[in-house]
């Protein structure tokens, strides 16, 4: 059986970025992603909401491939970017991660100076064709990672050497550095401060004029302040996919209300 | 009484004490063991340590301070006239010692009575004569003074002997009756236990910070010795090493510069295999080995550590000297004159190093968080501009630290120079030509019979002494490097 619920959406809408279809995931013998559709338009900002474990991070990862780098994990299935099936074996999960950028929960700036973090992509994808050029993209996502007024004179200062929050900013510029089509972000605010937290926000809306991006959080009020399309998750099950309005309000399955008022979680 | 008597009679009435002592509190305590302050094992332990700690205290501190007794005793004994002319009365007790030492073995092997041994009037050619049929070490032939105080040496030994084992079980005694009348239900057991233990675990490790100090102390004070009679410019600057012999031809020149150069040189060749080969290893096994493969090959690439380094020595000597002399001696290149020669040692050195960079370089690659690798990962950089880019510079330091300490050991191999780099000491830049390092020198200068106050024989403890400094200051400056790192991820 299918859990997800279909919810009369808007016809407006945009083209479909990345479309899962049946995908499942497992940890050695631990089914950790039971038969999951999602359809992931561009230019929208998708929330994961769940409780722990359920298999948000799981999922997200399995949309650039970074569950690759785990020996034990497996993923059945297909998910389709712009059309393509990213586990064919033609795709090379390098090109694809370029494509599809990642910030993850922790802040794991490189030990390297803030300028060296933020250039590393451009750097590796030869983006820049001179030095004042990668200066350029440097300072536009640091301003976009809304922490260029903090490190501006400290470009050379370790990156490890910031606060949490700074660091954070600093990885979210460092993945938009590249220019991704499609922005995952695993709870990227869980180490920040409110007040950072509101310009991540801001930023990630920024984003969305851009590109596809796709958030896990542990906040429904960041949820409903962020994003426009909501996808609930309960033990590996997809519940409940839809607009973050009628989500919030008036969601259509039991399991979404308790989890949303505070019953489950 | 034999000294391992002692400690088993000892530990017997420490046994009982035990036994007792539990028995006691429990009675104290009317059968109940819940009306005692501590568990009744508490009160048998107390017992024990009140036996043992007190007994065995005294008996360590007994066996250290009786010898230098007895040996002022003695020495105080020998006519002025019994010291020929050149020596001196710490030579004479050498030699008093070695022959009451002589006797004590003769008589054990039957070839000598007690009593001849002990009598005053006894005939000292004879006594000789004996003592070398029972294979004692006798180096000159021994005076009547000399035989004299060997036997009262003996004499007072054994008095001592037998008043300290007197002493020693009274003391057991003593504290088994303290120990046993302290126990009641009251009494707390269990702190003085605990306090107790305490104390034997920080005698342990002060015992082990004592050696130390005490190794580094008779090297600082050998060295003053050698200073006095060989100037410390000449040694740290000198750019020759020749020695006299025995130290009877007068004018060694004992300089540490090509032995220092050749150190350095053949642990540079060793670096530079070991370096390059022990990190790419490394990187292999925790990269990109499967876990399969790294549970199989890291503990196989550490069975090359275990191998003792004379193995390696003769390695060196058997297999790659001939080896290298074929390819760049007389019939190939000609660069070439011995199997010995600063490359063997060198390359077999780096042999025995691989491990060593790449066990250590491997944990501290294995301990790069996996959310730096994501990170570089997740920006689309392939696996080799992750390591080369993310996880090496994180690594870089503890890296660093890994050399160095493999680079401490390079510097204090002996093994392998000794029997792979030959015995020249030069001052060149041709690395395959013999020469020799600090360590091959301190051997070859304490081997044979040496004179052990001469300059030619104390040179070996300054040698030392400048080499545990290096080693030291590497070693430091290693870990230094390594705790730096690791406060960066904990
Ligand atoms: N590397 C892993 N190895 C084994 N099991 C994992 C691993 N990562 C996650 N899991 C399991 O998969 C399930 C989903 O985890 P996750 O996706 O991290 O949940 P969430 O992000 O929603 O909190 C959990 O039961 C978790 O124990
Ligand atoms: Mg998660």
């Amino acid at each position: 059986m299918n859990d997800m619920t279909r919810v009369e959406r808007a016809v407006d809408s945009k083209d479909i970025k990345i479309n899962a279809k049946k995908v499942q995931v497992y940890y050695g013998a631990t089914h950790a992603i039971k038969d999951v559709d999602v359809e992931i338009e561009d230019k929208t900002v998708t929330a994961f909401i769940g409780p722990s474990g359920c298999g948000k991070s799981t999922f997200l990862r399995c949309l650039n491939r970074m569950n690759d780098t785990i020996d034990i994990c497996r993923v059945e299935g297909d998910i389709l970017l712009d059309g393509e099936d990213i586990y064919d074996k033609r795709v090379d999960p390098v090109q694809l991660r370029a494509k599809v950028g990642m910030v993850f929960q922790k802040p794991n700036p490189f030990p390297k100076s803030i300028y060296d973090n933020v250039a590393y992509g451009p750097r590796i994808h030869g983006l820049a064709r001179n030095k004042s050029e990668l200066d350029e993209i440097v300072e536009k996502s640091l301003r976009r990672g809304a922490i260029w007024d903090e490190v501006k004179d400290r470009l050379d200062a370790p990156g490890t050497g910031l606060s949490g929050g700074q660091q954070q900013r600093l990885c979210i510029a460092r993945a938009v550095a590249t220019e991704p089509e499609v922005l995952l972000m695993d709870e990227p605010c869980s180490a920040l401060d409110p007040i950072a937290t509101a310009q991540v926000e801001e930023l990630i809306d920024e984003l969305r004029s851009r590109y596809s991006v796709v958030i896990v959080t542990h906040s429904m009020q960041q949820a409903a302040r962020v994003s426009q399309k909501t996808a609930f998750f309960h033990l590996g099950n997809l519940v409940e996919f839809g607009e973050t309005g009628q989500i919030f309000t008036n969601p259509v399955d039991p399991r979404t209300e308790s989890y949303i008022t505070g019953r489950i979680g | 009484m034999p000294i391992l008597w002692l400690i088993l009679i000892v530990s017997a009435v420490a046994a009982v004490g035990y036994v007792l002592g539990r028995a006691r509190a429990l009675q104290s305590a009317g059968g109940d063991s819940r009306n005692l302050h501590s568990l009744p094992s508490f009160y048998g332990a107390n017992v024990t340590l009140k036996i043992l700690v007190p007994a065995f205290g005294l008996l360590i501190a007994w066996l250290l301070v009786q010898p230098f007794f007895v040996n002022s005793q003695v020495s105080g004994m020998i006519p002025e006239s019994a010291i020929k002319e050149g020596s001196s009365r710490s030579l004479v007790m050498a030699e008093v010692r070695r022959t009451a030492f002589g006797l004590d073995n003769a008589v054990a092997q039957g070839n000598l009575t007690e009593s001849a041994a002990s009598d005053a009037q006894v005939d000292v050619i004879d006594v000789t004569q004996r003592l070398k049929d029972a294979g004692q070490v006798v180096t000159s032939e021994i005076t009547q003074p000399v035989l004299r105080a060997a036997q009262s040496y003996r004499a007072m030994s054994a008095t001592g002997y037998a008043i300290m084992s007197v002493a020693v079980l009274a003391v057991a005694v003593i504290g088994a009756v303290i120990g046993w009348l302290q126990t009641n239900a009251e009494y707390r057991a269990r702190n003085v236990v605990e306090q107790g233990v305490r104390v034997l675990l920080l005698a342990a490790a002060s015992i082990a910070i004592l050696t130390t100090v005490g190794i580094v102390l008779s090297l600082v004070f050998n060295t003053w010795e050698f200073f006095k009679l060989y100037p410390a410019s000449d040694f740290f600057f000198g750019m020759t090493w020749a020695p006299s012999f025995s130290g009877r031809g007068g004018s060694s020149e004992l300089g540490i510069l090509p032995l220092l150069w050749g150190t350095l040189y053949i642990s540079i060749v060793a670096l530079l295999v070991a370096v390059p080969i022990g990190l790419f290893a490394a990187i292999y096994l925790s990269e990109y080995a499967s876990p399969r493969l790294r549970s199989v090959a890291k503990p196989l690439l550490e069975v090359l550590a275990g191998i003792p380094t004379i193995v390696y020595g003769l390695f060196a000597l058997l297999t790659v000297g001939p080896l290298l002399l074929d390819i760049f001696g007389d019939s190939g290149l000609g660069w070439m004159k011995a199997g010995t020669a600063v490359m063997t040692a060198g390359l077999v050195m780096g042999i025995m190093l691989i491990p060593f960079v790449s066990s250590l370089s491997d944990d501290i690659i294995n301990a790069v968080p996996q959310a730096m690798r994501d990170g570089s990962y997740g920006l689309g950089a392939t696996q080799s501009e992750t390591i080369r880019q993310v996880v090496l510079p994180a690594a870089l330091p503890g890296i660093v630290g890994a050399i160095l300490l493999a680079a401490s050991r390079a510097i204090g191999e002996t093994m392998i120079v000794v029997l792979g780099a030959g015995a020249a000491a030069r001052l060149s830049l041709n690395p395959f030509e013999a020469m020799t390092t600090v360590t091959a020198k301190i051997v070859s200068q304490l081997t044979g019979d040496a004179d052990f106050a001469s300059p030619e024989a104390l040179v070996a403890f300054a040698l030392g002494m400048t080499l545990f400094i290096l080693t030291l200051g590497l070693n430091v400056f290693a870990l230094y490097i390594v705790r730096k790192y690791r406060e960066q991820y904990e």
